[in-house]
């Protein structure tokens, strides 16, 4: 049996009094594509920079591709993150922003190009960040997480913004990334989208998780027809 | 390369392409070059630059400094989420915008300085002058990593960054004033040696009159505070708590990035 890419067991996140995340335990299968879902401040976005390192966790331990997240960045080597806005030096060109990340990474890191012509973004790559449209600013998010040909990719809210030509564009990239094997985390509230790319469903509901594993089984346990239904039961059954 | 170079290469680059640089450099340039022509003597110039220098430049690099990071934490999370280290990225940021900083103050102050070649009795109070400055921005951009680090907020950060500026440029002094006044019926050298060592910028500004002429305007404490910084292990004693306020504030910094939640 395969190691899981990701493993979170028994993470806290406390900001202050508050507790984001209580006891959350996750494993994200390989080579498979997994939404966290859940309301405005169940804690997606913080469950996703723990496992980036970006922010500390209260207690618990989180090991991706079997490393531990801890101080040594190395591990997210073989991470590809799209932020939910990604806002650079506005200065910048697309082209100088790839070139920099490429720097930081090292130049002997192998780079993948083929989102930019995808994306249709070669016309825009020499142009300050600041003249382009929010849409077109996401493209580049989109093309720099899965640059460096990462084994893990975490999209946070990655079709926010995107015209529907676009955003169908990158959902078919991120599938043809699972059928190469690559895994892939996806935050988000469209639920229509995440029915479209998901296999698996991590779903929070004020910092605890209250249903993983496979949409389909998600959809018989609450006998709904879609994905969408299937959360809203589940909500009103915990509310309740 | 190591990490750390090769982000502070990175994050320089960004800081130079910010303008603000330049227009900062160029603007102690025009202030130099309007006090080396206008100030009537070569002692007076260097007094004025001093004194920009021990305001100006603090106030300067601590605001800019501080709007530039607030501004940059989305592209800090972006590199936070490459594979560095913390402690490498914090180098990388701090490295990339003190020196570019500290370049532009010993170019807008060092050249014009350079280019009237001062004789020998001045030359003391010019090397003076621009190891101040320059130990000063490596301060106050160690601060300003303080402050944009510890203070979500980059409006109360920003609120913070001048209350620091207050208090060491201008309350202090104040607060020593009143001590002076307090305890004028006591042997004060000793106290106020130590009070001038707790505060950079009264370290740098003292550092500096001693080299000039007007410490004669110091009275007895000035005697005695010439007779400490003219020993060269009191020089080195100054040069080493000026290097002390630089390495404080860093080390705090890093402390507070390394457990900073993004």
């Amino acid at each position: 049996m395969t190691t899981p890419m990701v493993e979170v067991a028994s993470l806290t996140k406390r900001f202050g009094s508050v507790d984001i995340l209580r006891g959350v335990d996750v494993t994200i299968a390989r080579g498979r594509i997994t939404g966290i879902v859940g309301p405005n401040g169940a804690g997606k976005s913080t469950l996703i920079k723990l496992i980036l390192g970006l922010t500390r966790p209260t207690s618990g331990r989180i090991l991706v591709d079997g490393h531990p997240v801890d101080e040594d960045g190395a591990y997210r080597a073989r991470i590809g993150y799209m932020p939910q806005m990604g806002r650079f030096p506005e200065h910048l060109t697309a082209r100088e922003l790839f070139d920099t990340m490429h720097e930081v990474r090292g130049r002997d890191v192998e780079v993948d190009d083929d989102l930019v012509g995808v994306l249709s973004l070669q016309d825009q790559l020499d142009k300050p960040l600041r003249t382009l449209s929010g849409g077109t600013r996401q493209k580049v998010n989109a093309c720099l997480a899965l640059r460096f040909s990462p084994a893990l990719v975490i999209l946070d809210e990655p079709t926010a913004g995107l015209d529907p030509r676009s955003s169908a564009l990158l959902k078919d990239a991120v599938l043809s990334l699972r059928s190469s094997g690559v895994t892939t985390i996806v935050a988000s509230h469209v639920m229509s989208e995440l029915e479209e790319l998901c296999d698996d469903i991590v779903f929070l509901l004020d910092g605890r998780v209250c249903y993983t594993g496979p949409i389909s089984d998600l959809r018989g346990l609450t006998r709904q027809a879609n994905l969408e239904r299937a959360v809203a039961a589940l909500m009103i059954r915990e509310v309740a | 390369m190591s990490i750390a170079l090769r982000l502070a290469r990175i994050h320089a680059r960004d800081v130079l392409r910010g303008r603000w640089l330049i227009t900062y450099a160029s603007g102690l340039a025009l202030l130099a070059e309007s006090f080396l022509r206008f100030s009537g003597s070569e002692s007076n110039a260097v007094l004025g630059l001093g004194t920009v220098t021990l305001i100006a430049v603090p106030l300067l690099t601590l605001v800019v400094a501080t709007v530039h990071l607030y501004a940059a934490r989305d592209f800090i999370e972006a590199l936070l989420a490459q594979p560095v280290r913390r402690r490498a990225l914090f180098a990388g940021l701090y490295l990339g915008l003190a020196l570019p900083a500290a370049g532009a103050f010993l170019v807008g102050v060092g050249v014009p300085l350079a280019v009237r070649g001062f004789g020998d009795e001045l030359r003391g109070a010019c090397a003076t002058l621009l190891v101040s400055g320059v130990l000063l921005t490596l301060t106050f951009v160690a601060i300003a990593c303080c402050v944009v680090f510890m203070v979500e907020d980059r409006l109360r950060g920003l609120g913070v960054a001048l209350g620091v500026w207050g208090l060491l440029a201008v309350l202090y002094d104040a607060g020593v004033l009143m001590f002076v006044a307090m305890a004028s019926d006591w042997p004060l050298e000793k106290p106020l040696l130590a009070l001038t060592f707790a505060n950079p910028i009264d370290l740098a500004r003292v550092s500096l009159l001693l080299r000039l002429d007007t410490a004669g305007l110091m009275g007895y404490t000035g005697a005695a505070f010439q007779h400490f910084f003219a020993e060269w292990w009191g020089a080195g004693l100054a040069l080493a708590a000026l290097t002390g306020w630089v390495a404080i504030p860093v080390l705090i910094s890093a402390r507070a990035f390394n457990r900073k939640d993004f």
